[in-house]
C-alpha cells in the first residue's frame, strides 16, 4: 500500500538534467525525508509532486490516480500540500485569516453566494473559523490569531505555514526545509510537530539539511545526488551506507 | 458585518443630505453632475475590486464601458421598421420591440431598452471572458500594456465604425423604463428621481462588493494578491478567480455604461478613451487600491469636479498628474488607517524601527 508513488520520473533544464528516472514510494503514515547536498535536485522533485512543474517522463501516482500531468490546485484538492522553502505567507492578512485560506478546499461558497451573503455561507464562516482556532491551539500560536502573519518571527512565521497547510487536512503534507532559518531549539519544536502531524495521522515527506533532525524523527531516507536516487533506506542504514557517505564527505584519498 | 452595514447606512445618510442641501440652497442643477458621478462610481469601485483585492491591474474598463454604451444606444435607436423580416416580427410579437416617436415626430420601431440592457451586458461578458482568460496570465506591466490594447481597439472601433456614429458617437438614446413608471432620463423634472435611483444602485453595487470581500471567496482573492503561487498551492483555483473578478468588474461597467448612456441621452467614443481609463485607476489609486470607500469617495470627489468642469482643459492632465503624484508618494492611496501615523513616522525617523531585522 503506498500514499505517493513516484515512477521513473525525470526532468530537464536545457542542458542541466535536474531530476534523472527518479522512482520511490510513500507509505500511509510514515514521515519520509528527501536528502541531498545542494543542487541535487530535491525542490524541483517536490515542485514535480507538488505540480508546480510538470515532469518530462515518468508517471507521479498519489492515492491511486495518476498527477503528474495536473496542476498544483488541483493536486492541492486531492489532499497533497506543500509549504515552501522560503514561507510564502499571504501579506496583509492576518494569521487568522491566512489559516483560513487553508479551509479554502473544505468549503464552497462561490461567487455569487459570497456577494449575495446567502445565509448557507454563514455558517460555513462560522465553522472555518472554528477549525482554524483549533489548529491555531493546537500549534500554539492562537494568542497571535489577530497579527499580521508577515509581522511574527521567523519560526513562528514557519508554524503558521504548516498550520495552513493543516487546514487543507492533507493526506500528506510536503514540507520544504521545514528548519531552514530556524536555531536550535526552534528546530527541536520543528522536528516535535512534525511527529506529532505524522500522529494525527498525516503523511509527511520532507527535504531538509538538518541531519540530526533528519535522522531523530524519519521512518525512511531517500537520497539523491545530481538528480538520481543513490540510496533509499531507514536512518541507520543511511549513515552507514558507504555512497550516501562518499556523496556527502568526498572520496577517502 | 454590523460595521460593513453601518458604513452604508452612513453613506446612504450622505447621498440624502447632499440631495436636501441642494434642495434647501436651490441648487439642485447639481444634482444632473452628482447623477453621472454616481454611474462613473460604479465603475471605480468594480475596478477597485479588480485592482485593489484581486490584484490585477486594468488599463482598459473604459472599453467595457463604451461597449455597454455603444449596444444599448446602437439598439435603442436603430430602426427596424425598414427591416421587416421573420426576426423582426418574431420580436415584434414577444414585445421584445417598442414604437416611440423621434424627435421629428416620425416613428421609430426599435428593440427595448431591457433587452438592450442584456444584450449589453451578455456581450460585455462573452468580451470579458474571451480576452481576460488569455490577458490574466501575464503580470504587472505586461497586464497594463494588454488591457490598455483592449481599451484601444474598443475606441478604434467605435471611432471608425459608421453605424456606430464615428466621432459623433450616437444620440437621441431614449430613457430606460423602470417598474413603478420611474424613468432613467436626463430630464430635469426627474432630476431627484434619478439622482436617487443611480446612489441607490451604488450603494447596491457596494453591499454586493463588501459581502465578497468578507467571504471565502474574498479571502481566496486576497491570498492571490499576496502570494499567487501559494494561493495555488492551497487548492485555490487562482486563474479562474481572477477571471471571474475580471469579469464582474467589466460587467459593473458595462452596466454603468448602459445607464449613463440611456441618462445622458448619447454616448460619444471619448467614453472609450484610455484617458478615461487612466482616470478610473488613477481613482482606486488615490483611494488606496484596496479600500473600496476610499475608491468610492474620492470617486464622488474627483468625478463631480470634473465633470462641474473645475478642472477645465487641463482635466485628462490632473488625473494623470494625481496617478503620478500617488504612485511617488502614497502608493497605498490617501485615505487610509494608517497615514497619519505613517506621515509621523516619516517625519520623526524612529531608530529602533529602522535597523535591520
Amino acid at each position: 500500500m503506498t500514499l505517493l508513488s513516484v515512477r521513473g520520473v525525470s526532468k530537464r533544464f536545457g542542458g542541466l538534467q535536474a531530476v534523472n528516472d527518479l522512482s520511490f514510494d510513500v507509505v500511509p503514515g510514515a514521515i519520509k525525508a528527501l536528502i541531498g547536498p545542494n543542487g541535487a535536485g530535491k525542490t524541483t522533485i517536490f515542485n514535480l509532486i507538488s505540480g508546480f512543474l510538470p515532469p518530462d517522463s515518468g508517471e507521479i501516482v498519489f492515492g491511486g490516480e495518476g498527477i503528474h500531468a495536473m496542476s498544483s490546485c488541483e493536486v492541492a484538492v486531492r489532499g497533497m500540500v506543500r509549504t515552501f522553502q522560503h514561507i510564502r505567507l499571504f501579506p496583509k492578512m492576518t494569521v487568522l485569516e491566512n489559516i483560513m485560506v487553508g479551509r479554502h478546499v473544505h468549503s464552497r461558497a462561490g461567487f455569487l453566494a459570497g456577494m449575495l451573503n446567502l445565509p448557507f455561507t454563514w455558517g460555513e464562516e462560522r465553522r472555518i473559523r472554528e477549525k482554524s482556532f483549533e489548529i491555531m491551539e493546537m500549534l500554539g500560536i492562537a494568542a497571535h490569531a489577530g497579527t499580521e502573519a508577515i509581522r511574527l518571527a521567523y519560526g513562528q512565521q514557519r508554524v503558521v505555514e504548516i498550520g495552513r497547510a493543516l487546514a487543507c487536512e492533507p493526506k500528506l503534507l510536503l514540507l520544504d526545509e521545514p528548519a531552514a532559518g530556524l536555531n536550535m531549539r526552534e528546530t527541536n519544536g520543528m522536528g516535535e510537530l512534525i511527529s506529532r502531524i505524522r500522529d494525527m495521522g498525516v503523511t509527511v515527506l520532507l527535504v531538509e539539511h538538518d541531519m540530526s533532525l533528519v535522522m531523530k524523527i524519519s521512518d525512511e531516507i531517500v537520497v539523491v545526488s545530481y538528480g538520481e536516487k543513490i540510496a533509499e533506506d531507514r536512518p541507520l542504514a543511511i549513515q552507514k551506507n558507504r555512497e550516501v557517505i562518499r556523496v556527502y564527505l568526498g572520496d577517502d584519498e | 458585518m454590523a460595521r460593513r452595514y453601518f458604513a452604508i447606512a452612513a453613506f446612504a445618510g450622505l447621498i440624502v443630505a447632499i440631495q436636501l442641501t441642494t434642495l434647501v440652497t436651490g441648487t439642485a442643477y447639481y444634482l444632473t453632475q452628482l447623477t453621472m458621478t454616481a454611474y462613473y462610481s460604479l465603475i471605480v469601485v468594480g475596478l477597485c475590486m479588480l485592482i485593489g483585492y484581486a490584484g490585477q491591474i486594468s488599463l482598459g474598463h473604459a472599453g467595457f464601458f463604451a461597449i455597454g454604451g455603444y449596444v444599448t444606444a446602437f439598439l435603442t435607436t436603430f430602426d427596424l421598421k425598414s427591416h421587416q423580416g421573420a426576426i423582426v416580427s418574431l420580436l415584434s410579437k414577444s414585445g421584445a420591440l417598442v414604437s416611440r416617436q423621434d424627435v421629428y415626430g416620425g416613428s421609430l420601431l426599435t428593440v427595448h431598452p431591457w433587452l438592450a440592457c442584456a444584450a449589453a451586458i451578455l456581450l460585455t461578458v462573452g468580451v470579458a471572458y474571451l480576452v481576460g482568460g488569455p490577458v490574466l496570465k501575464l503580470k504587472g506591466h505586461y497586464l497594463a500594456m494588454a488591457t490598455l490594447g483592449i481599451g484601444i481597439i474598443v475606441y478604434r472601433i467605435v471611432l471608425g465604425t459608421d453605424f456606430l456614429g464615428a466621432s459623433d458617437g450616437i444620440s437621441e438614446v431614449p430613457g430606460f423604463p423602470l417598474p413603478g413608471g420611474l424613468l432613467i432620463t436626463g430630464d430635469s423634472s426627474s432630476r431627484i428621481s434619478n439622482y436617487y435611483l443611480a446612489w441607490g444602485l451604488v450603494i447596491l453595487g457596494m453591499v454586493l462588493l463588501l459581502n465578497l470581500i468578507h467571504s471565502r471567496i474574498g479571502r481566496a482573492l486576497g491570498a492571490v494578491h499576496g502570494a499567487e503561487d501559494a494561493a495555488e498551492a492551497m487548492g485555490i483555483p487562482t486563474a479562474r478567480y481572477k477571471l471571474h473578478t475580471f469579469v464582474l468588474s467589466a460587467v459593473f461597467a458595462a452596466l454603468a455604461g448602459v445607464l449613463l448612456t440611456h441618462y445622458n441621452g448619447g454616448i460619444g467614443p471619448s467614453e472609450a478613451g484610455v484617458m478615461k481609463s487612466v482616470r478610473y485607476v488613477a481613482i482606486v489609486a488615490i483611494g488606496g487600491m484596496a479600500n473600496l470607500w476610499g475608491a468610492l469617495s474620492m470617486s464622488l470627489v474627483l468625478n463631480y469636479l470634473s465633470l462641474r468642469g473645475y478642472f477645465g482643459t487641463y482635466d485628462d492632465a490632473v488625473f494623470g498628474g494625481i496617478l503620478i503624484l500617488i504612485m511617488l508618494f502614497a502608493p497605498d492611496g490617501l485615505l487610509r488607517r494608517h497615514l497619519l501615523s505613517d506621515l509621523k513616522r516619516a517625519i520623526s525617523r524612529n531608530p529602533v524601527e529602522e535597523e535591520a531585522p
